[in-house]
């Protein structure tokens, strides 16, 4: 039982080095994680192979890599591998007595009566469409935007709307998504040491919460003053001040629900923006198939909902090379057996998509954006079940994939059958912000829109 | 060809029965997809192909006979 077998990858940022805050100085490769993350995993897999191990503060996280690794790791169910206590980043934001996530059982029950239920994404497609359209109702004929701003805004009033309920949505405003913002920035990787330390993100991150909590508390109040209203016209929020749930606990559930499709599909519709940017070809393809598609009049929340394959696979690519969340971890409730080896419990386990995602074995040019690769018969996606993992995998794997395409493919269709876009900075200026466990594109990160000219038969 | 479904992936979401209800089926009390028809005819290809593809959980595939 001891994990001396499995290699450890090297040291490249000295733990004491003086730039280290304090707080987490002799952390191991803790120091590194909070800088370069995805140059840590990739060290990982080159230097130690399909299953390698890095140091957390007293934290030994195990990364496997690889079909045969990842396969192990998904399919584990959750008494041997738990994902609660992996994220101790995300206690604070939730707030205590929130649950992490739910069981399978929990979760496939939730699909089943909820928002996510099959049945009910004809309505989400409606509701996305016309927030897109209410967002760029005063763009005029051309702008500017940034791409952080204007989707994380977007996908506020989607989420909100579709998992929470419109007469929700309806109470909130444009400050509401930049509140949201601070408080995904507070997920530091000190939270790995101490997630209540005295450090200024964690104090950022809980000024931003108690913003939350007010503003759901006025609408709380707005009402109860205000009365009951039809069956028909409550949302969640009704349903949750109807059995006695206080403010602090609310903003806490609409926190978990909305942050799994929030940030998430925020980064995804900028690297989507910036990929076509950087490749005009595949822009023009999409742009032809969503012209065509669209020449008799069809509705966006029809076809939203159908296969739109030019630009499925481009959005495809877009997650493969740039999925939302660079690692996934599990920590080991009972000893574990992965590839021969034993790994004892207390240990994490991870599997990171960043890597996984460009295995050159599975997916040749792995660096190069190839929406090709999604094409029949070579469909690398179908093919590396195990290693093509932006939405994860196995039994947790991401619940809202489903979702989450129908919305890319909803706005896709919108701002690009009605405007053109230009990069306004170099297109290699565009990139990510690692410093925090929740990835957020880095700021300027700015476009230029022009309205298209009516066309002319 | 083959149809085959990984009940330890089923998520339950039956988007599989909107695509080829003559071959995916759904068995309510554990909440996962039943192959109905392990060995469709070829005409019912593109469907099928379409639930595999389009399958959330990735729990389905097809295997081509030999």
């Amino acid at each position: 039982m001891t994990l001396a077998a499995i290699p450890e990858v090297s040291t490249v940022l000295d733990d004491r080095d003086p730039s280290v805050p304090e707080i987490i100085r002799g952390t191991g490769h803790l120091p590194e994680m909070r800088v370069d993350p995805i140059g840590l995993f990739h060290r990982v897999r080159d230097e130690c192979g399909d299953i390698g191990r890095f140091r957390l503060a007293d934290k030994q996280v195990v990364l496997v890599t690889g079909a045969e690794a990842n396969e192990a790791f998904f399919r584990a169910p959750d008494d041997v591998l738990d994902q609660a206590a992996a994220y101790p980043f995300m206690t604070p934001i939730f707030g205590k007595g929130v649950v992490f996530d739910a069981s399978p059982e929990e979760r496939q029950q939730m699909l089943k009566n909820q928002a996510l239920r099959g049945d009910m994404m004809r309505g989400h497609a409606q509701t996305i469409e016309a927030e897109i359209r209410r967002m760029v109702a005063d763009w005029g004929d051309e702008g500017e935007i940034d791409l952080l701003d204007f989707f994380a805004e977007l996908t506020i009033y989607t989420t909100s709307s579709c998992l929470i309920g419109k007469p929700f949505r309806d109470q909130l405003d444009g400050s509401f998504a930049e509140i949201y913002h601070r408080l995904e920035h507070g997920t530091d990787a000190i939270a790995y040491v101490d997630p209540y330390a005295d450090i200024e993100s964690f104090r950022i991150r809980d000024q931003a919460r108690a913003e939350l909590v007010a503003k759901v508390q006025a609408i709380i109040d707005a009402r109860i003053a205000r009365g009951g209203v039809p069956k028909d016209e409550r949302d969640l929020l009704d349903v949750l001040i109807a059995v006695g749930m206080d403010a602090d606990h609310i903003t806490g559930i609409f926190i978990s629900m909305m942050f799994a499709g929030h940030h998430t599909s925020s980064g995804t519709a900028s690297w989507a923006m910036i990929e076509l940017l950087r490749n005009p070809a595949v822009m023009a393809d999409v742009v032809a198939e969503l012209d065509a598609l669209y020449a008799d009049g069809a509705e966006v929340s029809f076809q939203a909902l159908r296969s739109i394959p030019v630009l499925e696979s481009a959005l495809k690519e877009t997650l493969r090379l740039h999925p939302p969340l660079v690692i996934l971890m599990r920590v080991v409730q009972e000893d574990f057996e992965l590839l021969g080896r034993t790994i004892p419990a207390g240990t994490v386990v991870a599997a990171s998509p960043r890597v996984s995602n460009r295995i050159e074995d599975d997916f040749p040019k792995a660096d190069s954006f190839d929406p090709g690769r999604y094409v029949d018969p070579r469909q690398e996606d179908l093919q590396n079940r195990w290693t093509w993992i932006p939405f994860g995998a196995g039994k947790h794997r991401c619940v809202g994939n489903a979702f989450a395409m129908m919305q890319m493919k909803a706005i896709f269709s919108v701002i690009l059958r009605d405007f053109e876009f230009e990069a306004v900075q170099p297109l290699d200026s565009y990139r990510d912000d690692f410093t925090k466990m929740v990835i957020q594109l880095a700021q300027p990160a700015k476009v230029r829109y022009r309205r298209r000219a009516e066309e002319t038969s | 060809m083959r149809v085959v479904a990984d009940a330890g992936l089923c998520q339950g979401h039956q988007l599989c029965q909107g695509e080829a209800p003559d071959v995916f089926g759904f068995d309510a009390d554990a909440d996962v997809v039943v192959v109905l028809d392990p060995h469709p005819a070829e005409e019912r290809r593109t469907d099928v192909a379409t639930a595999v593809k389009y399958c959330p959980a990735f729990a389905l595939s097809v295997e081509e006979d030999r």
